[in-house]
């Protein structure tokens, strides 16, 4: 099947690529793009570990197809920070252990980023309901909520000192 | 887990769409959220020649509540369900029973025309619009026409839609009175063990009116018009709840898979009722 001209927006930069209309997003992303955040975890839909965020959504890479993807603005784990400069969630997942093996880390991070945008004030609960569609095998989740929530906090208060 | 090669089509309008349907014929299908579709096409179940994607049509998008009917559009996705506040003074049902699909992913892209037009019994919505007597708008290259989705349903993936069809809309009355759905599920993100949807209006001490219909408990959705019989003109005490529960179990067919053998699924799905008609009449 011919291959087609794919333009996204991936971390704010405009790519090109040639993709094959039925290859998946992830694969797109970490095999032409080079960006491996985003992790295949289980490829059936179910673990949330290939979690990006396209066009204002949190979607899981692995159950998008390429040519869906056109046109499409794309945000990974590498779009919200760097080694030098981490974001507040990664800053805090470090700070309270929420992550072990840390493969689920760059689905959880990118998934909370939108969830925290939504609801910037959320209850423990709300924490919960929505990190749903992420699975972690190591940490069994609580310090991943309490990450979540200290970001939460930490964002606040500097909307706050900002005013 | 790659699916097999397809030729992809974005139109822009509806009819657009519905004769790229019927020049590529069989081989081709619409694809909305894809949340069905595409796991389907990676295990190699479906494999199709052409795709044509709607997401670009911007009229099968919105909700619009106007003098007492909801009509959605088929593209609306489940999350836009659950954000709505229209809709959720019009019809809480739809939120209660959307925040019970599968996980928040899923639900940013799945949509309410491809989880009404999928034809799998595990889906939510199509029990959902049958307990709320919704019509399906349907529009094909001899036009447009309106089934009711108490008659979509023939069997597991067979529905009144023809090949050459789309569904562009759901609609029905804001329902009245109390509603619930509940919903047995392993897990998050699983499909229901057993699933109902109750609507129940009161009038003084007495039920005055029931609307129930049950979800993955046969090949199709199913409504109990006994069901909700037994219930009208009673106190709801618990015979009047037995006796419902009971006409209800009469009309599913359940089989046995991986969520339990058939007895099983028919207690689960005699608690569950139990629990719907309790909730809604508490709200009513
Ligand atoms: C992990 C996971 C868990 C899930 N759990 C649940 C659950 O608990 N309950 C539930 O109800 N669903 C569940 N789903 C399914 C999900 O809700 C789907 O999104 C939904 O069933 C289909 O909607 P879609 O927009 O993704 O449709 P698609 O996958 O794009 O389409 C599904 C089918 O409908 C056809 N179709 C789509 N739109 C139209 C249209 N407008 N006109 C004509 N035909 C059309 C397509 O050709 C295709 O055959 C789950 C999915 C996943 C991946
Ligand atoms: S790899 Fe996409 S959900 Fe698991
Ligand atoms: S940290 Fe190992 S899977 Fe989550």
């Amino acid at each position: 099947m011919a291959k087609t001209h794919l333009k996204m927006t991936v971390n704010g930069q405009e790519v090109e690529t040639l993709a094959e209309p039925r290859e998946l997003l992830i694969h797109v992303l970490r095999e032409r793009l080079g960006i491996k955040g985003p992790h295949i975890g289980c490829e059936t839909s179910h673990c949330g570990a290939c979690t990006v965020d396209m066009d204002g959504k949190s979607v899981k890479s692995c159950t998008v197809f390429a040519a869906q993807a056109e046109g499409a603005d794309i945000t990974t784990v590498e779009g919200l920070g760097d080694p030098d400069n981490l974001h507040v969630l990664q800053e805090m997942f470090r700070e309270h252990h929420g992550l072990q093996c840390g493969f689920c880390t760059p689905g959880m991070i990118i998934r909370a980023h939108r969830l925290l945008l939504e609801n910037p004030n959320p209850s423990e609960e709300d924490v919960r309901f929505g990190m749903a569609g992420n699975l972690c095998r190591c940490t069994g989740y609580q310090n991943i909520v309490k990450a979540i929530l200290a970001a939460a906090a930490e964002m606040n208060a500097a909307k706050e000192a900002a005013q | 887990m790659i699916p097999g090669a397809f030729e992809y089509h974005r139109p822009e309008s509806v009819d657009a769409a519905v004769k790229l349907l019927a020049e590529l014929g069989e081989d081709s299908r619409v694809i909305a959220g894809g949340h069905s579709l595409i796991p389907m096409m990676k295990l190699r179940m479906a494999d199709m020649s052409h795709l044509i994607d709607l997401q670009k049509i911007g009229d099968l998008k919105g909700i619009r509540v106007d003098g007492g009917t909801v009509t959605i559009g088929a593209m609306t996705t489940q999350h836009e369900l659950i954000e709505n506040a229209a809709l959720q003074d019009a019809a809480p049902i739809m939120r209660e029973a959307a925040l019970q699909i599968a996980d928040p992913q899923v639900r940013y892209v799945g949509t309410i025309g491809g989880n009404v037009a999928n034809g799998d019994p595990g889906n939510d919505m199509p029990g959902l619009m049958q307990c709320l007597d919704a019509t399906f708008t349907l529009v094909g290259p001899d036009g447009e026409r309106q089934v009711a989705a108490r008659d979509f349903y023939e069997a597991a993936y067979f529905t009144a839609r023809t090949d050459e069809e789309i569904l562009t809309a759901i609609s029905f009355t804001a329902p009245k009175g109390g509603y619930a759905y509940e919903k047995q599920k392993r897990k998050i993100g699983d499909y229901a063990t057993a699933a109902a949807a109750v609507l129940l209006s009161k009038d003084g001490d007495r039920c005055s009116a029931a609307s129930i219909a049950m979800t993955n408990l046969s090949d199709t959705p199913v409504y109990s018009a006994d069901a909700g019989a037994a219930l009208t003109g009673s106190p709801l005490d618990d015979q009047a709840i037995k006796t419902a529960v009971a006409a209800a179990l009469n009309d599913i067919e359940p089989a046995e898979d991986n969520r339990g053998p058939v007895a099983f699924k028919i207690h689960v799905a005699g608690v569950i009722l139990r629990r719907a008609i309790e909730r809604a009449w508490s709200r009513a």
